[in-house]
């Protein structure tokens, strides 16, 4: 267990070095710079902030400088958001954005759990029909197609919703309705499948014959076998929350994360692309982890090698 | 042949002991045809009805947005002086006038954008963007990955261990920040290539557009590798492939001739359910604005350019986005049937 748990985390930090280091190349392959829009700035004055920034050396001095810092913790400044250093930003960002995407994926949990076992209770029933129709649906419609027509009815058309911002807790329904609908979708489906899987084991026969009453053997022997797929489904929850955020973020105006990092990527910000690349990378490869481990304490008859 | 009351012996006379006659012979021939792989597959689709229901509206939309275009009167480039901002149907001034002078002129099905280009036009090749992305990442993905998996599966050992780790690695990667880095990396390098002699066709696809498929053949084959090489692992022991190898085939002709072809089931139905995931990939880049050039419209872009008058536009964003859904929705049904037909034990 514990040489699994060391084997993963070595994993881990192995792939989370290694998107590092393609993104720091990539980066630097974007033409232009971080001053070139920029057209207020004279050339010496873009050659003084270049050298401020350090971006006159070599890539790979550069590259070297950069890890020497970020190993001891420092993540530079941004070079667009003039003395705002790129952890400070991260940490005002992240917890909009895991506000918002934590309350999606309980809110999944919360819908998406109970649809799928009613469709496997009632399979072939108009109920189930419904809920498969649910399920489908919400796979296929992107993201920003929810968003927008939320958008539309609610908030343009019967005025009930604001359409931008997080000031009050009415702001939040949308973004979390449309970041939830996926994954609910997802869930609903899921949990359909491997609740019809688990009740057609034997020990559901046992139970029965055992005499235990219908609530017994549905919630402490169907519910607590079928949930175990969904547990194996939060790691790449998690990371679709937070990338689903992108598109959320941009059209909702919420100053998150997600839209930092598009924006950071556009105004080629070096150092806030590599501290949110890290650190999203970083989350979500840990997440996957947790996941593993969690999975092993919930099922003891799966071992991890 | 009558049988005794009570003991129930068999009276048996010397006739029943004559060989067989002709009628007696054919009869106990079996009739049914032998069903092959592919009969039997199409037997079973045939029979789901969301699958041809779905296979149908696919086939409505290719011919909409590859067939349509050729014959329509608009461009989707092209804007038209005075006829912007119309909604549906609606016709402008100069139209209007020049239908009055007995002129036939084609009707704004889904009206304008306000830069006076027919919008139906720019949602159909919109489409067009978003299938041709969907398929040729897809056929991508399909040639890197069951060739890597494939030969991970079959030569086994170390070089096994190796090649999926590297797949491990690349499947842990957050996607999506690689994707938006990447397609912003390569414009440079690729505009260079574009004006080297050999390479114009690359301006005709669009710069980004190309990014995006390098982007799919550098992360998404990793899920097709690693089911091919799952079912590859199973195939490779089984007898016939120590009989070609006894015969004397080849590793490479073993992998074609007979793994491969046996795994084309689940070939078909992954490269199908992987055709919607990436045009999903490639609306929502295009929504972030990092999908394909102007005025060339995708799916996504259009979207995402309607929100700003959603007000008193909204069908601008309803015509899209009902689309892209509706292709996602039928190409995922199809796979669906695809997998039930062809291939029913990849079924969770």
């Amino acid at each position: 267990m514990l040489k699994y748990i060391i084997k993963r985390l070595i994993f881990g930090i192995a792939t989370i070095f290694i998107v590092s280091t393609l993104t720091f190349f990539l980066m630097q392959q974007v033409p232009g710079g971080p001053f070139a829009a920029d057209k207020s700035i004279s050339k010496a004055a873009q050659k003084a902030l270049e050298v401020k920034y350090g971006l006159d050396k070599p890539i790979t001095v550069q590259y070297i400088n950069y890890f020497k810092n970020a190993l001891k913790g420092d993540f530079g400044i941004s070079i667009k958001q003039r003395g705002r250093d790129v952890a400070q930003i991260i940490s005002t960002k992240f917890p909009v954005s895991a506000r918002v995407g934590g309350i999606s994926i309980v809110l999944a949990l919360i819908f998406g759990v109970p649809l799928g076992s009613i469709a496997a209770l009632n399979r072939g029933k108009v109920l189930d029909r419904l809920i498969i129709m649910f399920a489908t649906l919400g796979i296929a419609v992107p993201s920003f197609v929810v968003c927008t027509i939320l958008m539309y009815f609610l908030g343009v058309k019967l005025e009930l919703l604001p359409t931008y911002g997080l000031t009050s807790p009415l702001n939040y329904i949308m973004p979390v309705l449309a970041l939830s609908f996926y994954p609910t979708a997802y869930i609903a489906r899921q949990m359909r499948s491997s609740m019809l899987d688990v009740l057609g084991q034997d020990y559901m026969r046992t139970a029965r014959a055992k005499g235990l009453s219908e609530n017994v053997i549905l919630f402490k022997h169907a519910l607590r076998n079928a949930i175990l797929p969904i547990i194996t489904y939060m790691g790449p929850l998690v990371a679709y929350t937070l990338v689903g955020s992108f598109v959320v973020e941009k059209i909702f105006t919420i100053p998150g994360l997600g839209g930092e990092f598009v924006s950071s990527v556009i105004n080629q910000d070096y150092t806030v692309i590599m501290g949110t690349t890290i650190f999203l990378a970083t989350l979500i490869i840990f997440m996957n982890v947790v996941v593993d481990i969690a999975y092993t304490i919930v099922d003891p008859r799966i071992k991890l090698k | 042949m009558s049988k005794h009351i009570i003991s129930g012996h068999l009276n048996l006379s010397p006739e029943d002991f004559l060989p067989a006659s002709k009628e007696e012979k054919e009869s106990l021939v079996v009739m049914r045809q032998s069903v092959s792989f592919w009969q039997d597959g199409f037997r079973r689709l045939l029979k789901n009805k969301v699958a041809l229901a779905s296979l149908a509206v696919f086939f409505v939309i290719l011919i909409l947005a590859f067939i349509v275009p050729i014959f329509y009167p608009y461009n989707y480039a092209i804007q038209l002086k005075g006829s912007e901002r119309l909604m549906p149907m609606q016709y402008s001034a100069g139209e209007l006038a020049r239908i009055a002078a007995g002129e036939k002129v084609f009707p704004h099905i889904l009206g304008t954008d306000s830069l006076g280009r027919d919008y139906a036009i720019r949602v159909m090749m919109g489409a067009r963007i978003s299938l041709i992305v969907g398929l040729l990442a897809s056929f991508i993905v399909l040639i890197i990955g069951s060739i890597y998996g494939s030969v991970a599966a079959f030569t086994g050992g170390w070089v096994d261990l190796i090649m999926m780790r590297i797949v491990d690695i690349i499947y842990t990667v957050p996607d999506i920040l690689l994707i938006i880095l990447l397609t912003f990396a390569l414009k440079k390098p690729m505009k260079l290539l574009a004006s080297a002699p050999g390479f114009a066709w690359i301006n005709v696809l669009g710069i980004n557009l190309i990014s995006i498929f390098i982007v799919f053949a550098l992360l998404y084959w990793v899920g097709m590798a690693r089911i091919v090489r799952g079912q590859i692992l199973v195939l490779k022991e089984q007898e016939y492939v120590t009989a070609a190898r006894a015969l004397g085939a080849k590793s490479g002709q073993i992998i074609r001739k007979h793994l491969l072809t046996n795994t084309i089931g689940t070939l078909i139905v992954t490269t199908t359910l992987q055709i919607p995931s990436a045009i999903f990939t490639e609306s929502y880049l295009s929504f972030l604005g990092l999908g394909v050039a102007v005025p060339m419209p995708s799916l996504g872009s259009l979207a995402s350019d309607a929100i700003t008058g959603l007000q008193s536009y909204p069908h601008l964003l309803f015509a899209p986005a009902i689309l892209i859904s509706l292709i996602i929705l039928s190409l995922n049904l199809l796979g669906d049937g695809l997998r039930d037909a062809f291939d029913p034990k990849l079924k969770n």
